[in-house]
């Protein structure tokens, strides 16, 4: 009998410390000689905490949503009596989440303890590393990822063989490793439970990288929002130096190569790479004129490589099972799989990973298990703040760099963000400027000014001052600030607005032209009306308005003074006779 | 000007940080970042002691710390309260705890109540997206939030420092 309990940070917020407590504390008292084990996340966020049991036959028994009070029932399983946690086992049709994936850059999170570099190991960890050292040239390890067709997951991908045999080809001594672990778009979290579920594979992925240009020097550049990353990956840096993978002349090499962490301070532009240079060198995050690249000037004005987290989690794997097993996963312009953060209206959120060639509603409906509530699949926004909208009408597009671009969003870090008829497209634009309007550094005219100026645009529209021409002069700046800013936020902070003007116009006219929002959510654009059929007049609404707004007698039918009410939607919610209605 | 600028803080308490960092390239936010830790905040004197000390202009090493939205200039309440904006908790209803906190508390983003209590920081994605919408009281997050859990959630916090 074995136990281990899901603690990545998903896992953690929804309390699986204090399982983990409640069953060590149980165990303790049967005087069981069982100690629990940790593991990051599988990815099912939606079922946390997850608590895996392996039977003696070494079957899986996997518990959902488990709570401390559980713990009685756990303990007395791990003691033989299976049956007692019966009804915690997760049903089939859950268990489906994970069948229909493919996992690579997440093939061991949440199966093995992200502390211990023995766990790694033992799944073939380090056997890539080993490989390169004794047997291929940088060149080699360059043309295997040539084959794989990996491309950068971080949101633009590009070729990753080509960066590296650019930073390659430049000469110097000193050249750099850099991992971009800024996970800044709004709804992505798998750089974050890569390193917190797995980071020896980061490791290993940047020291093949750092052979290949020919780095000594390795650096991860972290969100300071992710404490719980920043500590496993020290643990691991940690384990690593300790045996002879990290350091000087690696397993006997003559390849020397150490890493260190460095914290972002937050700042959304700091994923951008000279941003993130800059950053590294102490400055304010603004982003620098290309050329010269980083490949030729970096940090420190020498080579410097940068991928992202997702892109190094693959590289391992790539060396271990050959560049052409992952090519023939996908689409011939989008070799392999890409992992998804779930979420929004979905029924099942989490981290998914599939192959490319998938389509959104492969994800969406059948791994993702489509809408709660029933409700009805409006659009999917993928890419975050440079990405777009895509409506219900494209549902059948397949996951592909090239196919995704087409219809103005953009494959981006890999955040899928899930909406239902009860989400306004125009609310949806303004979140995502109000977002890059705060973040864009100023450094350009365009994206500093132009993206205020359609945050303010966006603003007047969703509080019903919308005025003629607003969608056109939305039209120009977006082109304007696409042609006039420097680096990959201020060129992507139209697409949000561009996605919906070209899905959602509709949208956009009712609530300039006819001051309605149709999803029924800019409060200021919402009128409450009483069906003076349905009313009793049973007065629990009058009762209850915060502002009094609502008048009439007892059994006699009540009206509702527009201009008083704050639209806070507390009749709606209290009327029995379904007699409130919202336009 | 702050209204704290006038505090005379303990700038010894930097020594050791400025001798960890001494001469290494590219410190400056590690620097700000350890200072932060042990004032928790960024008060006048400490920015002018760290741009003596690592011969920044006293316009550069402030203009670092602004840029960047984890530095804070004025000192934090008790309770440090950060909304999630993040797009999932967007979509499941965070504006409507913005609203909740801003009522509740009567302050805004980035502001501190007068009693020193609470502070409140919208926060770009907290990473906790299956929970959406979230929060997070002094780094313990709080998920599934509604208004009416957030007030109950606040007026416990209350009624304990009432207690004490």
């Amino acid at each position: 009998m074995k136990i281990v309990i899901g603690q990545g940070s998903c896992g953690l917020a929804a309390g699986a410390g204090k399982v983990f407590d409640a069953v060590s504390e149980e165990l303790k008292k049967l005087n069981s000689d069982i100690v629990p084990g940790v593991v990051g996340c599988i990815g099912m966020c939606y079922l946390e905490p997850i608590v895996d049991i392996y039977d003696d036959n070494g079957a899986l028994h996997r518990l959902v949503c488990v709570k401390p009070t559980d713990a009685p029932s756990i303990a007395a399983a791990l003691c033989g009596d299976l049956d007692a946690v019966k009804s915690l086992e997760i049903s089939p049709e859950d268990s489906s989440f994970l069948e229909k994936q493919y996992r690579i850059a997440l093939r061991n999170c949440g199966i093995i303890d992200p502390c211990s570099i023995d766990a790694y190991i033992s799944v073939g960890g380090y056997s890539s590393i080993t490989k390169i050292l004794s047997s291929m040239t940088p060149e080699a390890v360059i043309d295997e990822i040539k084959t794989s067709g990996l491309a950068g997951r971080g949101g633009a991908g590009f070729p990753t063989w080509f960066k590296w045999n650019a930073a390659r080809q430049s000469v110097s001594d000193h050249k750099y490793m850099i991992c971009n672990a800024d996970e800044g778009d709004p709804g992505a979290f798998m750089d974050r439970a890569v390193i917190e579920s797995d980071p020896h594979s980061l490791i290993e992925g940047m020291l093949i990288g750092a052979y290949a240009i020919g780095a000594e020097e390795m650096i991860v550049y972290v969100r300071a929002e992710y404490p719980l990353a920043v500590i496993r990956l020290k643990e691991a840096i940690k384990q690593a130096r300790e045996r002879g993978y990290l350091g000087k002349n690696i397993l006997g090499s003559s390849f020397s190569c150490d890493m260190r962490i460095k914290m972002g301070a937050g700042a959304f532009v700091c994923g951008e790479e000279t941003a993130l240079i800059e950053s590294l060198e102490g400055n304010r995050g603004m982003p620098r004129l290309k050329p010269p690249f980083p490949a030729q000037s970096g940090y420190k004005s020498e080579p410097s490589n940068i991928n992202n987290v997702e892109t190094f989690a693959n590289i391992a794997w790539i060396i271990q099972n050959g560049g052409e097993k992952f090519a023939a996963l996908g689409t011939p312009d989008s070799r392999g799989t890409k992992v998804f953060a779930l979420t929004g209206k979905i029924k099942r959120g989490g981290l998914v990973e599939v192959p490319m060639g998938m389509t959104l509603r492969d994800v969406i409906f059948d791994i993702g298990g489509g809408l709660r509530d029933g409700r009805e699949f409006k659009a999917v926004q993928l890419g975050g703040p440079s990405g777009g909208c895509i409506p219900a009408s494209l549902i059948d597009t397949v996951i592909d760099y090239k196919k995704l671009g087409a219809t103005g969003a953009i494959m981006g870090s890999g955040g899928m963000v899930v909406m239902d008829e009860g989400t306004c497209m125009v609310g949806m634009a303004k979140f995502f400027l109000d977002f890059t309007a705060k973040e864009s550094c100023g450094k350009c005219v365009h994206c500093r000014i132009g993206t205020k100026r359609m945050q303010e645009i966006l603003t007047r529209i969703v509080e019903g001052n919308g005025r003629e021409g607003d969608i056109d002069l939305l039209l120009e700046l977006c082109t304007a600030i696409k042609d006039g800013a420097l680096c990959g936020l201020g060129q992507t902070a139209p697409n949000p607005v561009l996605t919906t003007i070209k899905y959602f116009r509709d949208e956009y006219e009712a609530h300039i032209n006819d001051k309605k929002c149709p999803a029924h959510e800019c409060a200021a654009l919402l009128t409450y009306k009483i069906d003076a059929d349905k009313c009793r007049g049973c007065t629990l609404c009058a009762k209850n308005c915060p502002v009094e707004a609502i008048n009439g007698q007892l059994k006699a039918a009540h009206t509702i003074d527009t201009e008083k009410c704050i639209r806070c939607g507390q009749c709606v919610k209290l009327c029995k006779f379904g007699a409130i209605s919202i336009e | 000007m702050n209204k704290n600028a006038n505090i005379q803080n303990d700038l010894t308490m930097l020594d050791p940080i400025f001798e960890r960092y001494a001469g290494q390239f590219g410190s400056l936010i590690t620097i700000l970042q350890e200072a932060q830790d042990i004032y928790g905040y960024l008060p006048d004197d400490v920015l002018a002691c760290i741009a003596e000390h690592t011969g920044n202009s006293p316009a550069h090493v402030r203009g670092v710390a602004t840029f960047y939205t984890q530095f804070r200039f004025t000192p934090a309440g008790k309770y440090l309260i950060q909304l999630c904006k993040g797009t999932a908790c967007h979509v499941n209803g965070a504006e409507r705890l913005a609203t909740s906190l801003r009522e509740l508390l009567g302050i805004g983003d980035g502001e501190t109540t007068e009693d020193g209590l609470f502070s409140l920081n919208f926060v770009a994605c907290l990473g906790c997206c299956s929970l959406s919408p979230v929060i997070m009281i002094n780094g313990e997050a709080y998920g599934s939030m509604t208004p009416a859990k957030l007030s109950v959630l606040i007026a416990d916090i209350k009624a304990k420092e009432l207690q004490n």
